[in-house]
């Protein structure tokens, strides 16, 4: 069983004081203890973004990779080894830009992992300029007369993909978004939750003091998380009011329930050493 | 009489089946004991257009397509037009009169014969689809060539299903009848059973060629977006996963694919994807994160004439620095340009040997042509080339002394490897500049080592290469002229350089095999004696002059460049290279 000390780095955390992102590790670091997974059956994979930097304060496996890839990187590790837990870690400009094209299909897949998107509305390593996720008429660097479209919707749009567990956390209620992430682990399936995670440093708008009037826990409403229509419509929710916690949840077949050739061994424990290819070559002749 | 020794062409619209009907040929003449080379052309459409295949057969071993045409089995009147000039005196045009008529001006040489057969006709009264056209005409063809019918059936009932393959056999009866009543002895060619008949040589394409030698390798992920002529490797090792226990993805996109490919390779399986260059575009980003991380995919470039879409379905060598510059920053990698099907089984076995030895991303670099053309070869020795996986550690074997460090700064600059999930270690990677924990960095210290550690694998490598076959020398070792080459043209400069040798000249043929990292020792050695240098090449700029003369300061003599898309011909580069001498 792995303690907070055994997860402990020697990097030095480069985070602006007050980030948000400080409460998604911690409750990152206590749903690990929490779930008992060893730091060597577990691995984190990231992208590239304050966020990213995450894989530098956890001391498990890991994987920092590149810009809006975090889905495909997770899904070939997860696939080869099905026997590791495999958690994405992502940004809001990272997943919701350029890795969107991977979102549906991730979703869709239910390859069995976990996706946490540190969703703070803002691209904070490029010093603060509009993402997918700022609100309309959010003014920013790149936005200077405020952004034009409307935010997209993540947790609509994976509800609407047949998503199998999708949930809202907030870094400024570390205990309840640790709730998540061990629901999320142990979840059989593709398993989202998006996390408001406030940026100090520029986003002026979404603060803590913002999020802290407004999110409400769904739980607290006793919301049926196995009603699909419910959930789309508490999706919707924006305002005054915005819900966290488990929107929705069910069980589909993961992807690799479909591959026989993964159920007894993972491929990593398959032999290459001579393999006969003589029934291959036989449409040849 | 001309024993043995054909050139047979179908051809018709997209859709009519020409390609497998080509295919059925050409294994009638394999399992006959002829060498034979197979080659497709076709258009980006999926109906109507212009499609055809070559099937050049001969007891003699053969490396290329022919330009010349013997037997015209035309499906269509807009093959005779087009190809009517292929065509050899004493060459025969097997095609249905009731569909299409040919005048006599349209066959410009006198000496072609018109073989009338109601391929229609005969395909209708067997209520079979009207694609068993071909199947009529390949019997036609089979009467024509006194060649064994028995082969061709033999080949029918292991391509379809027992239904099918009975109302084909009964379609190319009929067509070999029709041929034998009505025409008897008339034509010039035959094809008979040599000794190699029903030895087990095989007949196949580079791509598949490439597949087998993953399997062999022991790849057990390949992930891949459709991209003609890469596609067909995706086709070739879908069905055969179950089987194989192998992870085959069809993914959303190449960038999907490499970086999934990636991840599978970090977690310790050998891992493969295949693209074509739009697709190889996408990927240069994660080749890079390859690089960085210091992960073991196989990336399979086929290339088509660029830039952009270019001709989807045709061929050409324009991508070498490409390949050998692919992504941003310094890194080092290998690329591999197998020149035929052999080198592209064993490369395969290589590329992935190599890829978990030196842990950096190996790129094979083929081409249309190479990939979807057939040829003859003897099966595969499945044990050649063992399975190396480099400093790989296994749970059994890793002693946990000290942190383990999967960026470990080491004299080879290799660091051994523990994949995810061993005991007491933790395998940690990373895109960014990293320290040897693998912790990001920007230390300049650091950053400058790291760099080191990652060009000292380059400078193993390339000590390693010397006992590789990165260059090979057909002909003898002196001649009046050098020809250098590399990849598909292989094949093409082999048939010319029996052209050229019979005409009594002397040349030889430098393939280069491993562009990266360029075997410039192995090159010099045989270049600085040359009397006189040529390079053949599908592509406009020449790149491998230019390569030549980056690593070597040495320009080369004549050039001899072919970018339409389509592959050089034999005789016609027979003929170029002869102009130069």
């Amino acid at each position: 069983m792995v303690s907070l000390n055994d997860l402990r780095t020697p990097k030095t955390n480069t985070w602006c004081p007050g980030c948000g992102n400080f409460g998604i590790l911690m409750a990152f670091k206590k749903a690990l203890i929490e779930t008992g997974i060893e730091r060597e059956d577990a691995v984190m994979v990231s992208g590239i973004g304050c966020h990213g930097k995450i894989v530098n304060y956890v001391n498990i496996n890991g994987f920092h990779g590149i810009h809006g890839r975090v889905l495909p990187t997770a899904q070939g590790i997860k696939l080869a080894n099905p026997d590791l837990t495999v958690i994405g870690f992502a940004g809001d400009s990272d997943q919701y830009n350029e890795g969107w094209g991977h979102f549906a299909h991730a979703v869709r897949a239910n390859v069995d992992m976990t996706l946490i998107v540190h969703d703070n509305m803002v691209l904070g390593l490029t010093t603060g300029q509009a993402t997918p996720t700022s609100q309309q008429g959010f003014k920013s660097k790149s936005t200077p007369f405020g952004v034009i479209p409307p935010m997209l919707n993540p947790i609509a749009h994976a509800l609407v993909s047949d998503a199998t567990f999708v949930a809202r956390g907030y870094s400024g209620d570390m205990f309840h978004l640790k709730n998540l992430i061990v629901e999320a682990i142990k979840h059989r399936g593709f398993a989202f939750i998006d996390v408001f995670q406030p940026c100090v440093s520029f986003n002026y708008l979404n603060t803590y003091a913002w999020f802290s009037k407004r999110v409400y826990k769904l739980e607290d409403e006793n919301h049926d998380v196995t009603d699909h229509k419910k959930a789309l419509k508490k999706a919707l929710e924006w305002g005054d009011k915005i819900p966290i916690g488990i929107f929705y949840k069910k069980e589909r077949p993961i992807y690799s329930d479909s591959l026989s050739q993964v159920k007894d061994e993972n491929l990593t424990k398959l032999s290459k050493q001579n393999i006969d290819i003589t029934s291959a070559m036989k449409e040849m002749m | 009489m001309i024993r043995n020794k054909i050139s047979m062409l179908v051809g018709g619209e997209a859709g009519a089946g020409i390609s497998r009907s080509g295919l059925l040929f050409a294994k009638s003449c394999l399992r006959g004991g002829l060498c034979v080379f197979g080659a497709n052309d076709y258009q980006s459409l999926i109906r109507g257009g212009h499609n055809f295949y070559t099937v050049r057969a001969c007891e003699e071993e053969i490396y290329s397509q022919a330009d010349k045409t013997d037997l015209l089995i035309a499906l269509n009147k807009e093959t005779v037009l087009l190809h009517k000039n292929e065509l050899v005196s004493g060459a025969g045009i097997i095609y249905d009169k009731e569909e299409f008529s040919i005048n006599p001006e349209d066959v410009e040489s006198k000496d072609v014969k018109l073989y009338h057969v109601p391929l229609r006709k005969i395909a209708k009264e067997l209520t079979g689809p009207q694609i068993m056209e071909n199947t009529v005409a390949l019997g036609a063809a089979t009467a024509l060539l006194d060649y064994d019918l028995t082969i061709l059936n033999e080949v029918l009932q292991d391509t379809f299903k027992e239904k099918v393959a009975q109302q084909n056999m009964e379609a190319a009866k009929r067509g070999f009848n029709y041929v034998k009543e009505n025409y008897g002895d008339n034509f010039g060619y035959k094809l008979e059973k040599t000794k190699l008949a029903g030895s087990k040589r095989i007949f196949l394409t580079g791509n598949e060629a490439i597949g087998l030698g993953a399997l062999n390798a022991g790849c057990k992920f390949y992930a891949a977006y459709p991209m003609t002529p890469a596609t067909t490797i995706l086709h070739f090792l879908a069905p055969l996963d179950r089987e194989y226990k192998m992870v085959v993805i069809q993914t959303e996109s190449e960038i999907a694919a490499i970086n999934m490919v990636t991840g599978a390779s970090y977690a310790g399986v050998r891992a493969m994807t295949a693209t074509s260059g739009g697709g190889f575009s996408l990927m240069a980003e994660a080749i890079g994160m390859a690089g960085m991380t210091e992960t073991s995919p196989v990336i399979v470039l086929v290339q088509r004439p660029g830039p952009s879409t270019g001709l989807p379905t045709y061929s050409s060598q324009t991508d070498i620095r490409f390949a050998i510059h692919v992504s941003q920053g310094e890194f080092p990698r290998i690329v591999i340009a197998p020149g035929d099907v052999h080198e592209c089984f064993y490369s395969t076995v290589e590329a992935f040997n190599l890829a978990e030895k030196f842990q950096m991303p190996v790129i094979i670099i083929s081409d249309k042509y190479l990939s979807e053309s057939n040829a003859t070869a003897e099966q595969f020795d499945q044990n050649r080339i063992g399975i190396d996986r480099g400093q790989l550690i296994t749970e059994q074997e890793y002693r946990q002394e000290e942190e383990y460090m999967r960026h470990r700064i080491t004299e080879t600059g290799v660091s051994v490897r523990a994949i995810p999930g061993i005991r007491g270690a933790i395998v940690r990677t990373n895109a960014d500049e990293h320290n040897e924990l693998g912790y990001t960095t920007e230390d300049p210290v650091l950053t400058k080592k790291m760099n080191d550690k990652r060009f000292r694998k380059m400078d193993e490598l390339i000590k390693e290469m010397e006992n590789y076959e990165t260059v090979k020398l057909y002909g003898p070792k002196n001649a009046d002229v050098t020809i250098v080459g590399w990849g598909s043209t292989k094949g093409p400069i082999r048939e010319a350089m029996k052209i050229i040798n019979k005409n009594g000249k002397c040349v030889n043929f430098l393939q280069i095999v491993y562009l990266c990292p360029f075997p410039t020792n192995k090159i010099e050695e045989q270049l600085k004696s040359a009397k006189m240098t040529i390079a053949v090449e599908n592509n406009k700029t020449s790149q491998l002059s230019g390569l030549i003369q980056e690593n070597l300061l040495m320009t080369v003599d004549h050039k001899i460049l072919k970018y339409d898309g389509r592959p050089f011909d034999p005789e016609a580069l027979a003929k170029q290279i002869m102009e130069v001498l």
